[in-house]
């Protein structure tokens, strides 16, 4: 037997940890820069990542065999709670999507990011992959509901992030390809009813993603500046705290969802490349990590959590862009703010757990 | 495990989840690189384009606001006016600590705790940059001192802009409404950037319900801006699409006089025009300043003017309901006409009081002696409870209903503003589903004189009045008369009147007996309201009608002088003239005014007369 080394006594994933803190070291040099240079901001995002990194450490501690023991629990308790925010959530910008408890207020959307990927891992993990038929419509209907309650919200964004990170286990549990071309018939031609379902402000949302000149005060402004941020920004960029546009508040949002711009503009091509490039290398680990999984449970909740993250990423770049429409979804763990973290985090605390728990198990 | 599968069966499963995640890995590829073409497109290839937009883009977007279009009545009188003000705006980003900032200021001019409220309400949905809102209504002297102050004070700006003002306050508060401060609620319906840049929105009345059109499209422009984001020079304008003057039907003279004639006693007149549902008066009185609310109306003086039992926040023209009284004997009487329930010289013995078969009680007749043998025109013209009571018994409550409910009554007008309230016309279904309990014959009776459940509101006693005029066809009433171009004064729409209805199908002898008896009321021998209809150069039709407010008892007499004021009657009237070509018909309720002919007649005369006077003198002159 392999000597236990020290980091897998502590259920830490060396590799992945890495990632992390070289991504979180990036995050506080721009946020640094896009707060204009706000110490407030940078006490306020350490107190974040304190946080979120003991959250990630707990959560690695937690075997992935009583993991799966309580999600299903966890499941319908994040369901529950996404119905209590229908009645009695707090509004904040023109969404309700938080739930006060005594002086703190969560959002229990972020509990279902991880809720839906380990409710259905644990489904499909029951029996062999592939899923049958039966199984499959069961897990639409797992997806579909919290996705339902958050659109409603509404939060465009997270009830994408959601659906995704649940489809990616369906995936990987090894549905049909034909039943997969199935959905995507079904989803295309059932465009229209959603876009009749949707709210005004996010179908401007996308007719203003498709002509953003057509609306210069509102979020066409944001696409239109971030734009110019992002290309005026060149191969090597303007430099650290030299991002014009940044600076001189054309640039919305830019400590939050359109970060990304900012950093474009000061670091350009080259840093673009290099933060893609720790972003792959911490996705790639994840799915290392999955393959790596001897449990279907574990395998399939990794890639879950895996994918969950790059659509984070995805989405925030494209829509940052200009490719996406603006939903309001953060850049994992350089964008300012603490509840999206706390989720990655946790995610991050799963992928942990289910390696570093992996070689004890088998003996 | 019950039953383990084989080894090759594992394998293959294996093998299958191991093949997804590479699919996946590869689809995270492909999707990371069509993300860094997108970036490659914008850094590399149009990299030059964005670098000179970027060096030009010392250019802000900023709202030009449209200013909100006028309010006249139909004589041309202001009714809502734009005024310059000065407001105290600061910008929070712009400012180290708001709080201390406030707190110098607060020594310069007056800052109040709601001033204080209002801003940090204002600032949390505010833009980043954009000039939050402290004190409204700067005067000259606290513009002064903040302009000598400036250079300690840095993020503070006076802005100049237009505030609304009503300067008939009063007289038409309830049918003007007013404009407020945008709240947390409209301001997540409003298109917001049509709003960015306006801090005023329409809360009630015309204001509310024209909001789109006195509001307009705001304009932007595009500026440029120095490393402070200061506005150095304006490059481009795109000009606010302009808004329109609405001009209401409202004839200011006359509402002004309705005004002054109930003399701040609770009660309404709505004068409308019988060929097209114009309203030309709507008085609801007492009425309250509406520039107390464009500010944001101070907390006490709003407690005020809700706890106050004079209710002056209501628009009792729509939303006042009121038993209707006498005043329906015409239409109940027509009603029993077209039906063939009565003929018109038949005659009904009034002893002073009725009684059901088979029961004691007695329904009592106003006049305590009776009327003596009466047929429809003298039961109407002399307001006969007893006639009524046997029509009302021989109509049963069906046709009752049916009758009101076809002259309006009973249910909204559909008037342009909203806001109204249905008032009630009781049928046995609605006591069946309301109270589940069966109608009873005595109700009937009570029904037959206006008593009872029966509730209307003013605007929809003049509606039916408008029906007798119009001999059956219901018009419907509004507000809105023109709407022209503010910029250019050129006229964008004419209200088109809406075509009237036939709601009423009877015989023209039958009109002429109900129009005949309701001349009667004013012109005849023993009319009701004689006194009002003495001497008129027109002639006109009219209907008193005394609605009780308490229950008198059998063996009790009802003495005014004994009552407290809030349990008198109420005193109602209605009218048209001229009887022979309808020109107008009114309504006129005094709330525990006592009687109909002593309180109402004379208010409805006086601006009948004023009306026909100021014609005469227009065609003459």
């Amino acid at each position: 037997m392999k000597e236990v080394s020290f980091t897998q006594k502590l259920h830490i994933d060396g590799p992945l940890l890495f990632g992390i803190i070289v991504l979180s070291l990036i995050g506080y040099v721009v946020l640094y820069s896009a707060s204009d240079q706000n110490p407030d901001l940078i006490i306020r995002r350490s107190i974040h990542l304190a946080a979120a990194l003991s959250v990630m450490f707990i959560v690695a501690q937690v075997p992935p065999a009583r993991l799966s023991g309580i999600s299903l629990w966890f499941y319908l308790v994040s369901l529950g709670l996404l119905i209590l925010v229908l009645f009695f959530g707090e509004t904040g910008k023109g969404a309700q999507r938080w739930l006060g408890v005594g002086p703190f207020r969560f959002q229990p959307s972020e509990l279902m990011k991880l809720a839906l990927p380990m409710v259905i891992a644990l489904y499909l993990s029951k029996e062999l992959p592939p899923p049958s038929i039966g199984k499959v419509f069961m897990v639409l209907i797992f997806i579909i509901a919290p996705v339902l309650l958050v659109a409603k919200q509404p939060d465009l964004g997270t009830a994408m992030l959601i659906a995704v990170s649940g489809f990616a286990v369906l995936f990987i549990a090894g549905i049909s390809w034909k039943l997969l071309a199935g959905f995507a018939v079904v989803a295309m031609s059932s465009a229209p009813v959603i876009w009749n379902l949707m709210h005004d402000y996010q179908q401007k949302r996308v007719l203003t993603f498709l002509n953003p000149e057509q609306d210069p005060l509102g979020s066409g402004y944001h696409i239109i500046q971030s734009k110019i941020a992002i290309g005026s920004g060149g191969l090597y960029g303007k430099g650290w705290l030299n991002g014009t546009q940044s600076h001189l508040e054309f640039l919305p949002e830019r400590s939050t969802d359109f970060i990304f711009a900012v950093f474009c503009e000061e670091f350009g091509l080259l840093g673009v490349l290099i933060l893609i490039s720790i972003y792959l290398f911490i996705i790639a680990r994840g799915l290392y990590i999955s393959m790596e999984a001897q449990h279907v449970y574990g395998k399939l909740l990794s890639v879950g959590v895996v994918a969950g993250f790059f659509v984070y990423i995805a989405v925030n770049m494209g829509m940052v862009s200009g490719q996406l429409p603006v939903v309001g979804i953060p850049l994992p763990l350089i964008s300012h703010g603490g509840t999206s973290m706390l989720t990655i985090m946790a995610g991050f605390g799963i992928l942990m757990a289910v390696h570093t728990h992996r070689r004890l198990l088998s003996n | 495990m019950a039953k383990q599968p084989s080894k090759k069966v594992l394998d293959r499963n294996q093998n299958l989840v191991q093949t997804r995640i590479y699919w996946t890995a590869a689809l995270i590829l492909v999707i990371t690189g069509a993300i860094l073409l997108q970036v490659i497109n914008l850094q590399v290839i149009r990299h030059d384009h964005f670098t000179t937009l970027s060096k030009n883009n010392h250019i802000k977007i900023l709202p030009v606001v449209p200013s909100r279009g006028l309010i006249f009545s139909s004589d041309g009188v202001l009714l809502a006016d734009n005024r310059p003000s000065f407001t105290l705006e600061i910008v929070p980003e712009r400012v180290a600590d708001v709080d201390s900032v406030i707190e110098q200021l607060g020594r310069i001019i007056a800052i109040t705790p709601d001033d204080i409220q209002r801003f940090r309400d204002l600032k949390r949905r505010a833009r980043r940059f954009e000039g939050v809102p402290l004190r409204l209504n700067l005067n000259d002297e606290e513009v002064a001192l903040i302009s000598v102050n400036r250079h300690q004070l840095p993020g503070i700006d006076v802005v100049a802009s237009l505030n609304r003002y009503y300067p008939l306050a009063d007289s038409l508060s309830h049918t003007v409404g007013y404009v407020g401060l945008i709240d947390e609620e409209e301001f997540e319906n409003l298109n917001k950037s049509n709003y960015s840049g306006t801090s005023y929105v329409g809360k009630s009345g015309i204001e509310k319900a024209y909001e789109d059109l006195l509001h307009g499209y705001v304009g932007y422009q595009q500026v440029e801006v120095n490393a402070q984001g200061r506005k150095i020079r304006e490059i481009y304008r795109e000009p606010p699409g302009p808004s329109k003057d609405l001009y209401l039907t409202i004839d200011a003279s006359l509402q002004i006089l309705a005004v002054q004639a109930l003399s701040g006693r609770r009660g309404s007149i709505v004068i409308m025009d019988t060929n097209t549902g114009a309203v030309l008066v709507s008085a609801s009185s007492p009425g309250y300043n509406p520039n107390l609310f464009v500010d944001g109306i101070d907390r006490n003086i709003y407690a005020d003017l809700l706890r106050s039992k004079d209710t002056p926040l209501l628009n009792r023209t729509l939303q006042g309901k009121y038993p209707p009284g006498s005043t329906i004997k015409p239409m109940l009487a027509l009603g029993g006409l077209s039906r063939h329930v009565r003929e018109p010289g038949s005659e009904t013995w009034c002893p002073g009081w009725y009684s059901l078969r088979g029961s004691t009680h007695r329904y009592r007749d106003w006049k305590k002696e009776g009327h003596g043998h009466v047929d429809m025109v003298h039961a109407i013209s002399q307001s006969c409870d007893v006639y009524f009571y046997v029509l009302a018994r021989d109509m049963k409550i069906d046709l009752i209903h049916e009758t009101l409910t076809d002259f309006g009554l009973g249910k909204r007008t559909g008037i342009d503003i909203g806001g109204e309230a249905d008032g009630l016309i009781p049928s046995r279904q609605w006591k069946r589903e309301a109270l589940g309990q069966p109608w009873y014959p005595g109700e009937t009776l009570i029904a037959g004189i206006g008593q009872g459940a029966t509730l209307v509101t003013p605007i929809q006693l003049a509606v039916a009045t408008a029906v007798i005029a119009n001999r059956g066809r219901l018009v419907r009433p509004y507000l809105l008369s023109e709407v022209r171009d503010s910029a250019t004064g050129q006229q964008v729409i004419r209200a088109s009147t809406h075509e009237a209805r036939r709601v009423i199908a009877a015989n023209p002898g039958d009109w002429d007996v109900i129009i005949h008896s309701m001349r009667e009321v004013m012109h005849g021998e023993r009319g009701t309201a004689r006194s009002s209809g003495a001497g008129t150069e027109y002639q006109f039709a009219g209907k008193t009608g005394t609605a009780q407010v308490i229950t008198i008892a059998q063996d009790e007499e009802y003495d005014e002088d004994e009552i407290p004021e809030e349990f008198r009657d109420h005193a109602l009237f209605i009218a048209f003239a001229p009887v022979e070509a309808p020109e107008i018909a009114l309504a006129v309720i005094v709330e525990n005014g006592g009687g109909g002919s002593r309180t109402a007649a004379p208010l409805a005369r006086e601006l009948l007369d004023h009306y026909f006077n100021r014609q005469k003198r227009l065609e003459t002159g």
